[in-house]
């Protein structure tokens, strides 16, 4: 590990000071940042430890109905706080699926936005990698590449976004409150995580020195907590990035979908909303057949990168098994393997 | 440049002087208190060896710097037992056969220790087998593991019960 100069500012105010010099890079549990920077990845020559920052570990409900949820709360505190769990089930399942409960105590909200891909090519730096040395060339097209991107990749980059989190956050049209030099301002996270085109080094819309404060969920994403499902397809059984995953939710009256909800991970550099297929199940009673249709609609602009196409079917099973089980209804408790496929699902559903 | 950090580790206020802020928790266990029960496994956060209980939460010591946690307290595989007494999960794991070499256990009894702590698996082996996937052991004694954690929660909320009457 390259060494470094590590500060710890007493406020926001400090840190972002201290991190808008080149070359610095904020520290909060270090669970992706310090393995980084013992594979010779990330190579920061200042840290700004913002672990102790006051007033960013809450989780808030504000006066509109929203939820506010601070930069520092850990994975697990999230999803193991019940209030929270009762009205964001799909969120609360997909924490829990990912990393394992020693990383999911450590992690923090902020981290997980920020985490960086798991392509093998990147972590290897004896690799050409148009991600960690721009312009050097990807040795991912052409190499091992089954995991890869099936949607929003570049010729320069086909990795993808490991995150389980983002993939309802995004589904919940959840927006990233940040800060920095120029003030705070607000990021969908829609538009947060950036395509790779011809930059893939650049994989954020954060401004240098710009820190993540709080992430915030509008009150309308509660009205889906009674039928919602977090589906994700691993190598193994539990901790283990997606291969292909999807957070399905509806919102049904009268036997009718209302309005819904669809994101996959795993298959793109980005968390991956898919809007047309929502528009097509709005109005429709729900069956087996709709959701297949919304599943083809939702992987339409697919195209494998490499020896990777069976994602594609792959990802169409998966969004139409995650929306047949978000209409028989989400299960009271997150099942004792969360987001598996293969997990029966049984026991009492929420009748939010 | 010179750093210090000090931490309760097993019951015991430790004031370090760090010549680096590299330095791991881990390694500060390791190599600056002698404590070497907690094992070096992967490094990378990955196998769960390097398991402690910090500020109340089993975390990987390997991916967290020593610097950064100023004023914490460390709990690791030296502090759980009274004396000769061993913690109800080091018995438990002996009546388990929860072990074969023995290089993942001090990870996997401080990551079994949290897990409980934590009060989430219930008496779900598939809760416990999840909870503890962060844990490798590569004699596979996975069988014995969920046993021994199964039944360490049962006799420690047995005492807690007792406790409360």
């Amino acid at each position: 590990m390259k060494t470094f100069d590590y500060v710890k500012p007493a406020t926001v105010k400090d840190a972002i000071a201290a991190a808008s010099e080149p070359g610095a890079a904020y520290l909060a549990a270090g669970t992706n940042l310090l393995d980084l920077m013992k594979g010779g990845i990330a190579r920061p020559g200042r840290l700004v430890d913002i672990s102790h920052l006051p007033d960013l570990d809450q989780i808030e409900d504000l006066p509109d109905g929203s939820v506010r949820i601070g930069a520092l709360v850990r994975n697990a505190d999230l999803a193991h706080d019940p209030s929270f769990a009762r009205r964001f089930p799909v969120i609360a399942e997909a924490l829990l699926s990912g990393a394992s409960a020693q990383l999911r105590n450590a992690a923090t909200v902020g981290g997980n936005l920020l985490q960086r891909t798991r392509c093998a090519y990147f972590y290897d730096v004896a690799s050409a990698c148009n991600k960690r040395d721009p312009g050097a060339g990807c040795d991912a097209r052409g190499g091992d590449n089954r995991l890869h991107a099936i949607l929003g990749w570049s010729e320069r980059c086909i990795a993808t976004h490991p995150s389980d989190f983002c993939v309802p956050l995004v589904a919940f049209d959840a927006v990233v409150e940040v800060d920095g030099k120029k003030g705070r301002r607000e990021i969908p996270l829609d538009k947060f995580h950036l395509l790779p085109g011809d930059t893939p080094e650049r994989e954020s819309a954060l401004e240098p020195g710009e820190m993540i404060v709080a992430v915030r969920l509008p009150a309308e994403a509660t009205t889906f907590a009674a039928h919602g499902r977090y589906l994700k397809v691993r190598e193994r059984t539990s901790y283990a990035f997606a291969v292909v995953s999807a957070a399905a939710a509806l919102r049904i009256a009268d036997g009718t979908i209302a309005q819904a909800r669809l994101a996959l991970g795993g298959v793109a550099p980005k968390p991956w909303r898919a809007r047309e297929a929502e528009a097509i199940l709005a109005g429709k009673r729900p069956d087996a057949a709709l959701f297949r249709r919304a599943a083809e609609v939702a992987l339409a602009g697919a195209k494998p990168s490499g020896d990777n196409g069976f994602k594609i079917e792959l990802a169409r099973r998966i969004v139409a098994r995650a929306f047949t089980l978000a209409a028989a209804g989400t299960p009271a408790r997150v099942p004792a393997l969360p987001a598996s496929p293969f997990a029966a699902v049984s026991g009492d559903v929420i009748h939010a | 440049m010179g750093f210090s950090t000090t931490l309760t580790v097993n019951g015991v206020k430790r004031t370090i002087a760090l010549d680096d802020p590299r330095v791991t928790l881990l390694d500060l266990l390791r190599e600056r208190l002698e404590l070497t029960g907690t094992k070096k496994g992967c490094d990378r956060g990955q196998c769960g060896a390097c398991t402690v209980i910090l500020d109340g939460r089993r975390i990987n010591s390997c991916l967290a710097l020593a610097i950064s946690h100023d004023g914490a307290d460390v709990l690791t595989i030296e502090g759980v037992a009274r004396g000769d007494r061993l913690h109800p999960v080091q018995e438990a794991f002996l009546t388990h056969d929860g072990l074969q070499c023995g290089f993942c256990t001090p990870g996997q009894i401080m990551s079994a220790i949290g897990l409980i702590q934590e009060a989430q698996a219930g008496d779900d082996p598939e809760r416990v087998r999840e909870g503890m996937s962060g844990n490798l052991c590569r004699c596979s004694a996975y069988l014995g593991i969920t046993e021994a954690v199964l039944e360490a929660q049962k006799v420690l909320d047995t005492a807690s019960q007792r406790e409360v009457a």
